[in-house]
């Protein structure tokens, strides 16, 4: 399908504004215009409609397909939160209001959803308190990690390193260099965090240690109140990474738990569809002692019931954001947790664990399960037993695509060979699974017979398998290279 | 696959010592465990290497090593051929995918000969 | 329970499958002293509830009002396709393009996107946006700081003073030199700025327009770091490069936006977007995803996710940053919305923009006692000096209906008095009017 510049014809008018009384040349010195035009398309209103609406029919979406991408929470969100999110009340309010000294008044609305986001988020987790602020998992994992140093900073604790297993994130390693962190990998025993490999890399030089849990292999850390005691021991914070706290709901919170920092990815859990890719959000949450250390600004509620925002927190890590994050995203998420109440958010974390155990068991025989027990919220399987007959984990997720299924992810979490990561969620239902599992084993049947079948997956979508190679080498990254 | 005239670092470099000068490139080993090269980065003409550190990367699609100089010395050439061809480290790691070369400051201490580094080779592939 | 498909029926066949006595049973593991201590939450609400109790929120805030503020962020009119295209679900209800077989339309508007962000700044290369203008440029600070080698930072303090204190953040762990170079009523000094990059410095970071909405040519300047090895990082405008000298033109190594002037609602500060450009020097230290063009099998044209071995889940600890997503959403409404208005319509809206802000300067500053900050050029947004406190005027005439403008005083001490002022083409000349009506008026 051509670029949306290919299609482009001089003179088709667009959604055009009035025409300006003087030119930018008459209002502006010539030394600060440019010389030629930038080179936007020109096209017409249709043209660009049916540019978009023909490339959105070369994607996969939840709505569409069944999208069981381990780790992403791909589960269907309802769209009233998409309604909440474009109310004008909402989306025409400019974030700087609040610095006006006393406009707060024009934003109350705004102000008394963020506090009590802020104030649901903390009962879920039983964390102190949470900032809204950072604008995606990973941003969140940032924000936690620079949390964690002020403390330790202001504590005069000289800590250098902090601790990633194996099973975690991959963006744990990546985030805690960024702050300024050594990082320690350590390496799992039977797919979860174990008390003696821990104990070899613990001393005084270690901040942190960041758990995800359930971890990429679905397991829950049994190990876990040991762990705590362990870092407690040489004053060390403990990070949840909280991206699919789906599988945990009502049946453990972070802050009980004995966990003192933890981000959330809202766009997984509280009703934000991915966007392709973004906007997400990932508010942090803190135990008490390192309230103190959240970003600035706060948003506080006054006696009179007035909201507002404080700015006045010394010992803050300072701004990770421009304002308040993702405010649109936490508007979604404040609606769906108002819509699903307590009972509702139980219920999806026990059904999104039902769902990847019956999975599990579907597959059970057909896909090797590395550790065979009781998952969370999702498993891993490895295609091991299928590369005897040349089949890859890569070639089985494309046989799926042509089935018009999501593949599940594959190549993650690096621990497993041949990994493929399910993740059904809690809003498919029995048949969709059924169906899934059923179509899966037939496709793995043919394949077994005939591997070209697979290798040459998937036939049926607008292109075949494409050369990466040669995207890297090239490196044409617009329509002018 | 492995030349006998060549010594061997454990972090799959070799070096190829003829006098006082040594050629540098990465083993076919390596480049089959990374797959099509799409890209090296290597260190200019007239830096320093010690032996052990770091000295540049090289990527492809799905992976990416750092590389580590397996002598000490000053690089006195570099193979531009690699930048708009990564590729021939993977059809040629021994001789067109030779990487610098560098005028030694010491010797070839530690590093493996053909057969010690067979070893390495064969204990990684499993 | 709403959106969870399973009837009591499909749970028992369920359990009999994985061999459970109960959903109870499936969390076994996570023992008693972590259960939650409480769990105290209301109980759930019909749709139809939420979205009143919602609609009651939403007036709470008073968007009703007249209003002149930038200070960045800008409300242009958003073309109507743009919202009625960037809901296909099959867009938003997408993943991370990671199968690119089942990802073409993510991954060509992706393309597409960078196509267009650097045409309009005059780079070569761009990815796939950031989170926001922002970090977008802490990431171009950080692209500069791996190039060089160096660690010291020059910065312009006519910078939006957000983006100042966010780069502090991020900086403060990092072992980096912030040195933050004086403006000059509001213009960039540009001489100190040449004066103050040594051989030790990473990068010069300066914005056009300025906060003060002050419009520069940093030719000479960008020219001057060159010479010394300096990276120069520029933030700008989006709308306004339809008509400005490009960053490119000006010979910047790295140019970032924010992007919310391109189809995004304000919405209270966010999602927005980071939009990052860089020349092909730069290109190896970029951030983020990007998308590049190939073929498949078959010889088509296709696009994919590439470079990746830059990123955290292949370099984990030693990946050029943190960031695992973008955008992408926004990114595809920004796209759109410049497609949407195409070369002439993005010129068009800057031009109204300028023109406007001339005009409300010019009613402005005949009112007695104001004057303007400085008489330096600028586009869509300026900053006039008052004779009274600019929080004082502000209060007075927010309670009457309008918002006049930003309070400099609270990030430049000694600028109490002023007040910086947008327009954006949904400024009409009769709202200006009665800007300068109601201003007379308080002063008087």
């Amino acid at each position: 399908m051509n670029t949306v510049f290919k299609k482009s014809d001089p003179g088709r008018e667009g959604v055009w504004p009035e025409r300006a009384h003087k030119s930018a040349a008459e209002l502006l010195p010539a030394g600060l215009l440019r010389t030629r035009p930038a080179g936007l398309p020109s096209l017409s209103e249709l043209d660009v409609v049916r540019h978009f609406t023909q490339l959105s029919k070369r994607n996969f979406g939840v709505d569409g397909n069944f999208y069981p991408l381990g780790s992403c929470t791909m589960k269907y969100n309802p769209k009233f939160t998409e309604t909440v999110a474009a109310m004008p009340g909402f989306t025409r309010l400019h974030p700087v209001l609040p610095q006006l000294g006393g406009a707060g008044r024009l934003c109350q609305g705004a102000l008394e959803v963020m506090y009590e986001t802020e104030r649901l988020l903390c009962e879920i987790c039983g964390m102190s308190a949470f900032t809204l602020h950072p604008m995606a998992g990973a941003h969140g994992e940032l924000t936690g990690v620079m949390i964690m140093a002020a403390y330790h900073k202001d504590r005069g604790n000289k800590k250098t390193k902090i601790i990633c297993p194996d099973s975690a994130h991959g963006t744990n390693p990546a985030s805690a260099a960024i702050a300024g962190y050594e990082v320690v990998n350590l390496p799992s025993r039977d797919g979860i965090v174990d008390p003696i490999e821990l104990a070899k890399v613990l001393d005084d030089s270690v901040a942190g240690m960041m758990m995800t849990c359930p971890n990429t292999l679905g397991l829950f850390e049994r190990n876990l109140p040991r762990i705590v005691e362990m870092l407690r021991s040489v004053d060390a914070l403990l990070y949840y990474d909280g991206a699919n706290l789906n599988a945990i709901m009502g049946k453990m919170r972070v802050g009980d738990a004995g966990f003192d920092v933890v981000h959330l990815n809202l766009h997984k859990t509280f009703g934000t569809p991915h966007g392709g890719g973004g906007p997400g959000a990932g508010p942090v949450g803190v135990s008490e002692r390192l309230v103190p250390y959240l970003p600035i600004s706060r948003v506080e509620k006054l006696e009179d019931g007035q909201f507002y925002l404080n700015y006045d927190f010394p010992k803050s890590i300072g701004y990770v954001a421009p304002f308040y994050g993702n405010f649109g995203v936490v508007l979604k998420a404040y609606a769906y947790i108002l819509r699903l109440g307590r009972a509702g958010l139980i219920r999806a974390t026990e059904s999104a664990v039902l769902a990847a155990n019956y999975l599990r068991k579907r597959l059970d025989g057909v896909l090797e399960v590395p550790f065979d027990r009781i998952c969370m919220h999702e498993f891993v399987a490895t295609a091991c037993k299928q590369t005897t007959c040349g089949i890859r984990a890569l070639d089985i997720a494309k046989m799926l695509l042509d089935k018009g299924y999501h593949a599940p992810t594959i190549y993650f979490p690096l621990i497993v060979k041949e990994a493929l990561m399910f993740e059904p969620t809690e809003t498919e239902s029995l048949d969709t699974l059924d169906q899934f599992a059923d179509d899966l084993m037939a496709l793995l049947a043919e394949a077994a017979v005939d591997p070209a079948l697979a290798t040459g997956a998937p036939r049926t979508l607008p292109v075949t398998r494409l050369d990466e190679t040669r995207a890297a080498r090239s490196m044409e990254l617009t329509d002018d290279l | 696959m492995i030349p006998k005239d060549l010594k061997y670092a454990k972090s799959h470099e070799w070096a190829k010592i003829e006098g006082d000068s040594a050629t540098i490139g990465i083993t076919h080993f390596a480049q089959d465990q990374l797959g099509d090269l799409t890209y090296v980065d290597l260190p200019k003409v007239g830096q320093t290497l010690a032996a052990g550190a770091e000295m540049g990367s090289v990527e492809s699609v799905k992976a990416a090593s750092e590389l580590y100089s397996p002598v000490s010395g000053i690089v006195t050439e570099v193979n531009a051929a690699l930048e708009s061809a990564p590729e021939m480290i993977n059809q040629d790691p021994y001789v067109a995918g030779w990487m610098i070369k560098v005028q030694l400051t010491g010797g070839a201490e530690g590093l493996l000969d053909a057969s010690a580094y067979e070893q390495v080779c064969a204990e990684e592939a499993h | 329970m709403p959106y969870v498909p399973h009837t009591p029926e499909d749970i028992r066949r369920m359990l009999g499958v994985i061999g459970a006595p109960s959903v109870e049973a499936l969390f076994a593991e996570i023992g008693p002293s972590m259960r939650p201590k409480s769990f105290d939450l209301p109980e759930g609400k019909s749709e139809m509830a939420v979205l009143a109790q919602m609609e009651d929120l939403a007036r709470k805030n008073a968007v009703s009002q007249m209003s002149f503020l930038g200070a960045g962020f800008y409300d242009h009119h958003i073309p109507a396709a743009v919202d009625a295209l960037s809901m296909r679900s099959e867009f938003y209800t997408a993943y991370t393009p990671y199968q690119p077989e089942a990802s073409q339309g993510t991954l060509q508007a992706i393309f597409e996107y960078q196509t267009a962000v650097t045409r309009l700044t005059g780079l070569t290369f761009a990815n796939a946006s950031v989170y926001d203008g922002g970090s977008a440029l802490f990431e171009a600070a950080m692209m500069a700081v791996r190039q060089t080698g160096r660690r010291r930072l020059v910065v312009c303090e006519a910078l939006n003073p957000i983006y100042r204190v966010m780069l502090a953040s991020y900086t403060s762990n990092l072992n980096l030199e912030l040195a933050t170079i004086a403006h000059k009523d509001g213009s960039c000094d540009l001489a100190a700025l040449t004066a103050a990059l040594d051989g030790d410095t990473a990068a010069v970071l300066v914005q056009n327009p300025n906060f003060f909405g002050t419009l520069h040519d940093f030719g000479a300047l960008f020219a001057a770091a060159k010479a010394q090895g300096v990276v120069s990082v520029i933030t700008v405008y989006p709308v306004l490069q339809a008509v400005l000298k490009s960053p490119g033109e000006m010979g910047a190594d790295v140019a970032v936006a924010e992007g919310q002037s391109l189809g995004l609602p304000l919405s209270f500060g966010g999602p927005y977007l980071g939009i990052m450009t860089c020349t092909r020097d730069m290109v190896r230290q970029m951030p983020g995803r990007m998308v590049g063009r190939t073929v498949d099998t078959q010889g088509r044209t296709g696009y994919v996710l590439t470079l990746q071995a830059r990123e955290q889940h292949i370099r984990r600890q030693k990946a050029t940053s943190n960031i695992c997503s973008n955008q992408a959403l926004c990114a595809l409404r920004s796209l759109m919305h410049l497609c949407l208005l195409g070369e002439e319509g993005l010129r068009r809206t800057a031009e109204i923009c300028i023109e406007r802000a001339h005009y409300a300067a010019e009613r402005l500053a005949a009112i007695p006692g104001v004057r303007l900050l400085s008489d330096a050029p600028f586009g869509n947004e300026f900053a006039v000096s008052l004779p009274v406190s600019a929080y004082q005027a502000i209060d007075k005439l927010t309670s009457r209906g309008v918002v006049p403008g930003f309070p400099l005083g609270r990030y430049y001490p000694g600028l109490e008095n002023a007040l910086l002022v947008a327009c954006t083409e949904k400024t009409s000349k009769e709202q200006i009017g009665i800007l300068a009506e109601m201003l007379r008026g308080m002063l008087l």
